[in-house]
């Protein structure tokens, strides 16, 4: 009696192991879909690693452009995290990943650390982002807002603590704020443009370096504010409320043309890649930046951002020699 | 003689050997102890060589990311506590109270019902009680009280008040099942309801492991990170004001690791400061708790 | 004096509120499930396909799946159970079986309870620490796994000890008694009774290591993995990490791809956790 029943646990036992081991040694390739544009295929198959991190304004498009990159190349591993732009160079500065994503161009502090480390890095220009102002959809009274009016706001000093402070005819009720955290290359750019100094901001709101829940918040609360990439507006239409922007000369609503042409000002700015050097000598990693800056370039407008100029491109191409 | 299996037995070699490598396996748990204290101790030392332990345990204000940092932890624990309030209030009734059911009300059928039921919600994982407080509770909260924030401490402590219910519940059963026959038919003899004999006779008598069970839930609580990072918010504020947006001791230090801070900088420090608080309130919470259930054992053994 | 007709209607009265509220507080569990599971079901189902299961994640909801994070699951949790299976069971043998009864074992033993109630983020800073840092392993799921074996190695050693406690010493004084050595008692006699119990305590362990997710925020998992692991250095993603990064999506289809994702991982949970109760209660001897 009891040799059976041992027989019994003993084969659901071997079974298990068996099952999970199989498993985890079947290594099922997936089939994709292509609809987006078909890239041009590449002559040999690439393989390697591509450790990718930084801002979360920028991570839309490399996210795009690495899922089609691996349509034709699904041996090349791409990984990207989203630590924000200055969270990205930390880690790029020291050599922990091979390319970082930026909303701002690279501070000489953190140059210098790439140099003390002796990472030497090329920089690519990849898009335009008007960073815009977000209010919930359901607010009826905020139309636009002057550079003052957003200075008045989010100073480190500042006393707004409802609408009313900032014009009287708003209503009393508190103000809920959503900012990128101080990792984020768009609070650094936001926090110069509007209070003078990058950094400078008062610390009572809701940080994220994930857009995404930035996005949810403001979704969410009925007096809310804040700021963040273009894109998620765009992906996010039917929830949020976009502010027009006033800097003196009329309020400014941020669309493709207003940003590319700069009259959505002063808050349109270019968005960044950083490459090692040592990077882009892999020729997986050097055929990715060239995707990216050739037929990766049409995704920027279905994700959101606006395309650079031709020659832009052209120039960064140059670059990987 | 009875050979017991604690009595030294005469070993080969071989037999060393294994005994041997089975007692380093076992010692490899206090090394596991001794590396979290070391790990968290040490960068703790150096956080507190750059901000008073004053000015960390009594400061009002958490801002380490930001360019003038403040280091006042009392925020985090704040907004920790008024988290594991709401989960409190949730789960110790709830708990006792299914226990109480399930000990000495509940038809056997019935409790071949709820016992899985219970067994199934205690292993839902922490993360899909986030999503249930982000998209179930909040957007009811939100419709009933309307100045609930899309951040708020109370849908997390909802969803973690259930999330722990199973753990009240099945401690607390344990307790009152371990009640004496003898004592709880003493007092239906004398004529008691059983609402009577649960008050007087049952709790009572298992009062030390209710209230054990109570405290290792609680203490579960306020180590739970997925709920809050998700649902709870990560505006560090000194209130407890259930329907705004808080943080937690546990979502800072997942916020701090994601958005990964130099080393050597205060606020990297900051993350084992607050992992070390963190450790040490559920370290003495989790011991006193074991604590009670042992004295129990050892009066009832007497 | 007090009427004893009234009084005792009251008292018969408090019993049967009493009994009506705990046997509600006991269903609130049943109707939580029940709200839990038909949101989930509502939302997600329509994810449900073939497609799901075989695709990689997408910026497009319809075209996104759970495929590295099903295979990055199960390498973490094989790699898991390989690490903390051996060193548990023979932890709690040692307690149960070789060790005396003195201040050390007792201490190792508090030890241990100890260790269980410690929050699983810690684990998640000492992961980070040790093994991604100082051994130098970076964010791989070798770290990975090693950082949840700390975490569920308290669980399965108790379970073991539990498991190996019920047996009689009459077994174990039967063997002696023919003159096997320890080892041997323990290898032939203490250990395969003792299985089915340890069996259960090892699934539901490992089905915790499934479905934990803050030690691995530190550890290791990325927003986006584009290939399947192949090796145990390999970057990952797993199941709750990747629920994890599309609950943070605001539109509502990835709201509901997340419920999609958290039904498959439910499910997964719940087919482990049933094969432990049915072993538990089909192999299980009771002894006299």
């Amino acid at each position: 009696m009891k040799s059976t029943l041992r027989k019994k646990w003993m084969t659901t036992f071997i079974l298990l192991l068996v099952a999970l081991l199989t498993l985890s040694a079947c290594n099922t390739p997936a089939p994709a879909p292509a609809p987006t544009p078909t890239p041009t295929p590449a002559p040999a198959k690439l393989t390697g690693d591509i450790i990718i991190d930084g801002s979360s304004t920028v991570f839309p498009i490399t996210e795009a452009v690495a899922e089609e990159f691996r349509k034709v190349n699904p041996d090349v591993k791409i990984s990207i995290g989203v630590s924000g732009t200055g969270g990205g160079f930390k880690k790029f500065t020291i050599g922990e990943t091979d390319i970082s994503n930026a909303s701002r161009p690279i501070k000489e502090s953190e140059a210098a650390v790439a140099k003390e480390n002796k990472i030497d890095f090329v920089e690519f220009k990849i898009a335009f982002d008007g960073l815009s102002v977000m209010v919930n959809k359901s607010n009826d009274f905020v139309d636009s807002l002057t550079m003052d009016e957003l200075k008045a706001i989010w100073n480190p000093e500042s006393t707004v603590k409802t609408w009313r402070d900032v014009r009287a005819a708003w209503p009393n009720e508190p103000i809920k704020l959503y900012a990128p955290g101080t990792d984020s290359g768009t609070f650094d750019y936001f926090t110069e443009v509007v209070n003078g100094k990058s950094g400078a901001v008062r610390t009572d709101f809701t940080p994220s370096e994930d857009d995404n829940v930035l996005v949810q918040g403001i979704a969410g609360d009925k007096y809310s504010l804040g700021f963040f990439g273009f894109a998620y507006y765009v992906e996010n239409k039917d929830i949020l409320k976009i502010v027009k922007i006033d800097a003196g000369k009329g309020p400014i609503e941020p669309t493709f043309d207003t940003i590319k042409d700069g009259t959505y000002a002063p808050l349109s700015r270019p968005v960044f890649m950083y490459v090692t050097e040592k990077a882009l000598a892999k020729e997986h990693v050097n055929a990715f930046v060239k995707y990216f800056l050739t037929d990766g370039t049409d995704l920027i407008k279905e994700v959101g951002y606006v395309q650079l100029e031709e020659s832009l491109y052209a120039e960064g191409l140059a670059k990987l020699k | 003689m009875i050979l017991t299996n604690k009595d030294k037995m005469k070993e080969t070699p071989s037999e060393l050997v294994i005994h041997a490598l089975l007692l380093v396996t076992a010692v490899l748990s206090v090394f596991i102890t001794l590396g979290i204290i070391f790990s968290l101790l040490l960068n703790t030392l150096q956080f507190f060589r750059e901000v008073s332990i004053w000015k960390f345990l009594t400061g009002r204000e958490w801002t380490p990311l930001f360019a003038n940092a403040q280091y006042g932890v009392l925020p985090l624990i704040t907004g920790t506590l008024t988290v594991t309030l709401v989960a409190a209030t949730i789960a110790l009734p709830l708990g006792l109270s299914s226990a109480i059911f399930l000990s000495e009300y509940s038809p056997p059928l019935l409790r071949k019902i709820l016992k899985p039921t219970l067994e199934v919600l205690a292993g839902v994982p922490s993360i899909v009680y986030g999503y249930f407080a982000l998209n179930l509770i909040t957007p009811v909260l939100q419709r009933w009280l309307p100045q609930t924030e899309i951040y708020n401490a109370a849908s997390a402590g909802i969803a973690m008040g259930i999330m722990i219910m199973p753990l009240v519940s099945s401690l607390s059963e344990d307790a009152l099942s371990s009640v004496p026959l003898g004592m709880k038919h003493g007092g239906y003899a004398l004529g008691a309801t059983k609402l009577e004999v649960v008050r007087s006779i049952s709790i009572p008598y298992a009062f030390s492991g209710i209230v054990s069970s109570f405290v290792l839930a609680v203490s579960r609580a306020i180590g739970e990170t997925m709920i809050v990072t998700v649902a709870a918010g990560a505006r560090p504020n000194m209130t407890f004001n259930p329907l705004g947006s808080v943080q937690t001791l546990t979502a800072f230090i997942a916020q701090a690791s994601q958005g990964d801070n130099a080393h050597g900088t205060t606020s990297y420090y900051a993350l084992y400061a607050v992992g070390l608080l963190l450790f040490l309130i559920t370290f003495s919470m989790n011991l006193f708790a074991h604590r009670l259930i042992q004295r129990k054992k050892e009066a009832a053994a007497s | 004096m007090r009427n004893p007709i009234s009084y005792n209607k009251r008292r018969e009265f408090s019993n049967k509120l009493a009994h009506l509220l705990f046997a509600t507080a006991a269903f609130v569990s049943i109707f939580v499930l029940v709200i839990l599971l038909s949101d989930l079901i509502a939302r997600g189902s329509r994810f449900i396909n073939w497609e799901f299961f075989i695709n990689f994640p997408s910026r497009f909801a319809s075209k996104s799946g759970i495929l590295p994070a099903m295979l990055g699951s199960l390498w973490l949790v094989v790699l898991t159970a390989l690490i903390s299976i051996p060193l548990s069971i023979s932890a709690a043998v040692y307690l149960e079986e070789y060790a005396m009864e003195n201040r050390f074992t007792r201490f190792i033993k508090i030890n241990i309870s100890n260790l269980a109630g410690v929050p699983s983020i810690v684990y998640g800073i000492l992961g980070l620490s040790f093994f991604v840092r100082t051994l130098g392993l970076g964010r791989s799921i070798l770290s990975g796994a090693l950082t949840m074996s700390l975490l569920i190695m308290p669980i399965m050693i108790v379970a073991t000890q539990e498991a190996i406690r019920m047996i009689p010493a009459s077994l174990r004084e039967g063997s002696y008694a023919l003159g096997a050595s320890k080892w041997k008692t323990v290898k032939g006699i203490v250990l395969p009774s003792a299985l089915p119990g340890i069996l259960t305590g090892v699934i539901l362990a490992i089905s915790r290591a499934l479905g934990e997710s803050a030690p691995l925020l530190l550890v290791g998992a990325f927003s986006f993995v584009s290939t399947l692991p192949k090796g145990i250095m390999d970057s990952f993603i797993v199941m709750p990490i990747q629920i994890y990064t599309w609950m943070s999506k605001p539109s509502a289809d990835f709201r509901d791809l997340t419920a999609a994702a958290i039904m498959v991982l439910m499910a997964l949970l719940l087919t482990l956790n049933m094969t432990a109760i049915i072993i538990r209660n089909k192999f299980q001897q009771t002894y006299e």
